[in-house]
């Protein structure tokens, strides 16, 4: 079972991190905060109690991957990354600066910790397919994490990588979908229909299971209980809410990457202040 | 203070007064209502905005088969994704099939600044005017926005429209009037030509001014279609002025500046310069920073110019 005192560390870590996103977005004036809002909870679980990586060796060639499909939630991988001791928190300030390592979508020739570039929507999932089959062929034991957006899922390439990864029995692979039922202009299902999403992966041959994607704890539950069947792939849908923690963010389309003015800024940090105990 | 206009906004006026003009008229859009500024059209035409979600290569097949059924379809998409991801589909399914799609890349060049290369659109007139049967398109302001969305709306084939973003002055006049492969003529000079098209034929004009200073006499042609080009207006000033400098927020391979090397080394060749992108993926920075950056301005163009003066004049 889940140990408590590890899902509290876990719950003041996604706090931390959910202020920093907020700061960085805040200063920038750009970003995408909904989305990373949504993703945090799922990032400081794998970080903090699931990836086995290490901040000073981020080439180790036997490290677990994760791969951020979703790259317009940049700002949340950085936050992560720096928190976990990829690089100094202090230069989370110099996001989207000229010159700055940290633009609006992961690079991995510059940022520590990255494993492949992102930002297209629907080119992460391949790419971690790549790296599962390679560890197959090498008899290595590290491990595959794909995050995807769910308005993600409608790009054609996800669902060529779901019929790649089945074939070749990727049970070194493990996609989370941020299922937050909202992409960038609307609801999911009022653009392009997803739903029954776990079905239409089950029929792509994965093991799936569906937790509440800022439950730290059923999480970890998840987490350590990969692969959930030998010889098959396993998603995790993660149900998300876009703007978690910052009540007036919450569930609302609007907050995809609008950025909160300084009164905003000062009402979301107090409330992520506060869900903090 | 110069206003600056968002081409986005002319393109969307123009497109619901020719949605209500010609019933066939529909967009095609992948999650990019909001950001190609369409989100009044789908009000004001329902049903008439296919929104297939953020699936590119099935977004421009869709509008090659509504055009098969006779509509008129406008993809309606940020450039960078819409040519990057669903280039065969312009390719085989437009372009080959000679379809009358289309196909409007929003927020070009490097107007996503800070987004990074991911989504800077630099690399498109390279891979759009490579293909047969596609004319392309970058108008330079409002005014040409619209004039070059009536003429693909009315011309029967392939077409690609560049509809920038970042803010722009208007460079023509209210009598402006665009002709699909003729460039336009807006400054009269002798010692060298500046090629400029889209966002940054003003800073080609303020060179202009500032070469003026310097003794130097500069025609400015504003090449707005660089497929099928304009090889006379090209020819000309080769004739004429000796020298020619392009300018473009491009890459500096395979864009404007190699449309106008082609005829130029082929025909009457003179010394160039080539203006836009070297050829990296740009560092971190906003779209005016990075022009900055790359010396995409006045005072770069001006340079250039120079330099070619310098040289002396070709026999
Ligand atoms: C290929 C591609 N098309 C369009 C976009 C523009 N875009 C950025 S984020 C986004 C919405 C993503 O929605 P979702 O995957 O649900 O992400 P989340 O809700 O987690 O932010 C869109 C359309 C893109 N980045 N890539
Ligand atoms: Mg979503």
């Amino acid at each position: 079972m889940v140990d408590t005192v590890q899902v509290d560390k876990l719950q003041q870590l996604a706090a931390t991190i959910r202020r920093h996103d907020l700061t960085m977005v805040h200063r920038a004036r750009l970003g995408h905060i909904g989305g990373e809002l949504s993703a945090i909870d799922i990032l400081t679980t794998l970080y903090f109690a699931v990836l086995n990586v290490d901040p000073s060796r981020p080439d180790w060639p036997d490290r677990d991957r994760f791969i951020l499909s979703k790259g317009h939630a940049a700002a949340a991988l950085y936050t992560t990354l720096a928190v976990a001791g990829f690089m100094p928190i202090e230069e989370l300030a110099t996001f989207m600066q000229p010159l700055s390592r940290l633009n609006g979508h992961p690079n991995r020739t510059k940022v520590p910790g990255v494993e492949t570039n992102t930002g297209p929507l629907g080119h992460g999932f391949p790419v971690a397919v790549g790296c599962a089959i390679g560890a197959k062929l090498s008899n290595a034991t590290w491990r595959t994490f794909v995050l995807t957006g769910d308005g993600e899922l409608q790009e054609g390439s996800n669902w060529e990588a779901a019929m790649a990864a089945a074939h070749y029995r990727l049970d070194n692979l493990t996609l989370i979908v941020d299922r937050n039922r909202l992409q960038q202009g609307d609801l999911t299902e009022r653009t392009m229909g997803l739903d029954p999403l776990g079905d239409k992966f089950r029929a792509f041959g994965w093991y799936v299971r569906e937790v509440d994607g800022h439950d730290h704890g059923a999480l970890l539950d998840l987490f350590q209980s990969l692969p959930f069947n030998p010889g098959q792939p396993s998603c995790i849908i993660a149900n998300t809410h876009k703007g978690q923690g910052v009540s007036f963010m919450r569930d609302q389309v609007a907050w995809h990457h609008k950025v909160p003015n300084d009164e905003e800024y000062a009402l979301a940090l107090s409330e992520l202040e506060r869900g903090e105990d | 203070m110069t206003t600056l206009y968002d081409c986005r906004d002319a393109f969307a006026r123009t497109l619901e007064a020719i949605a209500l003009e010609d019933p066939r008229a529909c967009i095609v859009a992948n999650d990019s209502i909001g950001s190609s500024k369409v989100g009044d059209f789908a009000k004001r035409f329902p049903g008439r905005l296919i929104n297939v979600g953020i699936a590119e290569q099935n977004m421009v097949g869709v509008a090659a088969g509504l055009a098969n059924a006779g509509k008129l379809p406008f993809v309606c998409a940020a450039s960078c994704f819409l040519t990057g991801r669903a280039l065969e589909q312009i390719k085989a399914d437009v372009a080959y099939s000679d379809a009358n799609v289309k196909l409007c890349g929003m927020s070009p060049g490097m107007a996503y600044g800070e987004l990074g290369p991911t989504h800077h659109s630099i690399e498109d007139l390279a891979w759009t005017r490579a293909i047969a049967n596609l004319t392309v398109i970058v108008p330079a302001d409002p005014i040409e926005t619209a004039q070059a969305l009536r003429f693909a709306a009315a011309h029967y084939g392939p077409v690609f429209l560049r509809v920038s973003r970042m803010g722009v002055p208007a460079v023509h006049d209210s009598g402006y009037q665009f002709a699909v492969g003729q460039a336009a003529l807006l400054r009269t000079g002798s010692d060298v030509t500046i090629i400029a098209n889209g966002t940054v034929v003003s800073r080609a004009l303020d060179a202009a001014v500032l070469l003026a200073a310097d003794g130097i006499s500069a025609r400015v042609l504003n090449m707005a279609t660089v497929r099928p080009i304009d090889r006379e207006a090209i020819l000309a000033a080769a004739r004429e002025t000796g020298r020619i400098v392009t300018v473009e927020e491009h890459t500096i391979y395979g864009g404007l500046g190699g449309a106008v090397a082609e005829v130029v080394s082929t025909a009457y060749p003179v010394p160039m310069r080539i203006i836009g992108v070297p050829g990296v993926f740009a560092p971190t920075g906003s779209a005016s920073w990075l022009l900055e950056y790359f010396g995409i301005t006045a005072a770069g163009i001006r340079a250039a110019a120079l330099e070619l003066v310098r040289m002396g004049r070709a026999a």
